[in-house]
């Protein structure tokens, strides 16, 4: 699983044309992982959000993060290794903007 | 879902997001006012970062612009929403109220009001009360979507001059209560008359700055071709000088790519390969040509026009009918008597054949020193001149004057050709 932070926040200022720009930059990442047959599945995150918490479970309202960890969206890819899964990753189109990724391997339960 | 499979990656239409812009800038600017262009430009602005997550992880819809435009009206009904809230009236009132608006923005949002939207904008951005500067950079942001960093690259400007034009422009724009609107009657002809200037700026910062990388300056003729399109097919803009400006532009842009020469060099009307020439834009400069032809107003965009579909009828340089070139100058002579106009005249008697009589025309032109020694065209023609007519000296003087001048390395590179030619004496080719 990629887990993608921050390059969705408010703050980030693109002209339409860089919007465009990199929009295409991710069309094309994820184009190159299904063509790969590596692409299974990918979401974004809505930024409202609550969370949970506490002996006394205390109700908050998010967003939890402010920015660049911000909780964007997630990728479920199919990948052999975390390395090669680390490798793939590389081609995020983000990391210009202060985006960063998560790579977290979906551990598998054997059933009985 | 994976809308990804299989295929080719997806593709948006060049400039979608641009082009998106200037309209949802344009509506959301007559729904919250001119003095709210902070407020619009924020709106439009979370509309394409909502496009980004959601298009960017699942499919690009079937009509990305009506979609962006269905965010960006919700939005705005939102706002509006809230704006009513707090008004002190009564709750019945207010959804009365609320309704009506709601429907009002809703025929903001055709495409004939926004069309009419973007020309308001136009027009507002071409206020006459504006500096020309302003008006050019207030335009690109506000008109044609560009962000600051590309207006300065486009105009070879720095952000933060252009960041200060803009502001100056708005804050003149509210603190002068400038209305949103088209303007009527002989205001009208006024307007237009600037928003031709306008246009016709960005063109030719587009096709003649030497500076600027080649795929913006590309971008700022489209843009000024797209803007002038969009005036012609409004019922205000589709006056004759419309399209005589569109068909000059169209004539020129059929030029663009055979100027300039595999190694970055500029290759002049005589050598331009005419086969390279775009022959649709050509042929498109000839129909807005034909529709400029109406009313008894003749602009200098008419005649600028005919010159050019002039060199565009020849088959090459030399069969170029230099007798009605000159007669189409003498005309623009008189309706701008400007220093270029009458460099190009003068070049114009050179090509036919009275070289002494060229030269005599430069040294004519009120104010020749100051030009000769601030812009390096009038230096390079004159020196060129000279050469052909024998006189080395002043040829050399001037064409070297012209090298130190121009800021361009191809422009540069011509010059040193021409420098070497003159050293060595080797006649000028073509000159008899």
């Amino acid at each position: 699983m990629f887990i993608f932070r921050g390059s969705a926040p408010k703050d980030l200022v693109l002209s339409p044309e860089e919007a465009q720009a990199s929009m295409q930059k991710w069309f094309e990442w994820i184009g190159q992982l299904s063509a790969k047959g590596r692409y299974v599945a990918g979401d974004p995150l809505l930024k409202e959000g609550k969370s949970i918490e506490g002996k006394k479970p205390v109700v908050t309202d998010g967003p939890f993060a402010e920015g660049k960890e911000l909780v964007g969206g997630y990728f479920i890819i199919k990948a052999e290794s975390l390395e090669e899964a680390t490798e793939l990753a590389f081609g995020f189109p983000d990391f210009e903007i202060q985006g960063s990724v998560e790579i977290r391997e979906i551990m598998k339960i054997p059933m009985a | 879902m994976n809308p990804h499979q299989g295929g080719s990656p997806q593709q948006l239409v060049d400039h979608l997001f641009r082009h998106e812009a200037g309209k949802m800038i344009a509506v959301l600017t007559r729904i919250f006012g001119i003095h709210n262009l902070e407020l619009v430009e924020d709106t439009v602005q979370e509309t394409f970062l909502k496009a980004l997550q959601t298009w960017k992880y699942h499919e690009v819809p079937e009509n990305p612009s009506a979609w962006l435009m269905r965010v960006a009206r919700n939005r705005t009904i939102d706002l509006v929403r809230r704006q009513q809230r707090l008004s002190a009236i009564s709750e019945e009132l207010s959804l009365l109220l609320q309704s009506e608006a709601e429907l009002t923005i809703l025929q903001f949002f055709l495409d004939t009001e926004i069309a009419d939207s973007q020309l308001r904008m136009i027009f507002t951005c071409c206020h006459p009360a504006l500096n020309p500067e302003d008006q050019v950079a207030l335009t690109l942001k506000t008109v044609s979507g560009f962000g600051v960093i590309e207006i300065a690259k486009a105009l070879v400007s720095s952000e933060a001059t252009i960041q200060k034009r803009i502001y100056r422009a708005k804050e003149y724009i509210k603190d002068n209560n400038i209305p949103f609107e088209i303007p009527v009657g002989h205001d009208l002809q006024e307007r237009l008359d600037t928003v031709y200037t306008v246009l016709y700026l960005l063109f030719n910062e587009g096709y003649n700055s030497s500076k600027a990388d080649e795929l913006i300056r590309h971008d700022l003729c489209g843009e000024a071709m797209r803007l002038c399109k969009l005036l012609s097919e409004h019922r205000v803009g589709g006056v004759p000088p419309t399209f005589a400006l569109l068909s000059l532009m169209c004539f020129q842009a059929s030029r663009f790519n055979s100027r300039i020469g595999d190694h970055n060099n500029i290759i002049l009307l005589e050598h331009q390969d005419r086969r390279s020439w775009n022959q649709e834009l050509i042929k498109k400069g000839y129909q807005y040509l034909n529709l400029s032809a109406t009313g008894n107003i003749l602009s200098v965009y008419h005649i600028e026009s005919a010159i050019a579909a002039e060199h565009c009828l020849a088959p090459d340089f030399h069969s170029t009918n230099w007798v009605s070139m000159l007669k189409l100058y003498d005309h623009l002579l008189a309706l701008k008597p400007s220093p270029i106009v009458q460099l190009n005249r003068a070049i114009l008697l050179a090509q036919l054949g009275n070289t002494a009589a060229a030269i005599d025309a430069i040294l004519d032109i009120s104010g020749l020193d100051n030009l000769l020694q601030h812009h390096y065209i009038y230096p390079a023609v004159l020196g060129d001149l000279y050469w052909r007519a024998g006189n080395r000296d002043a040829a050399y003087r001037h064409l070297s004057n012209a090298y130190a001048l121009t800021p361009s390395l191809a422009e540069k590179k011509l010059l040193q050709d021409k420098l070497d030619k003159v050293e060595t004496d080797r006649p000028e080719p073509g000159a008899s």
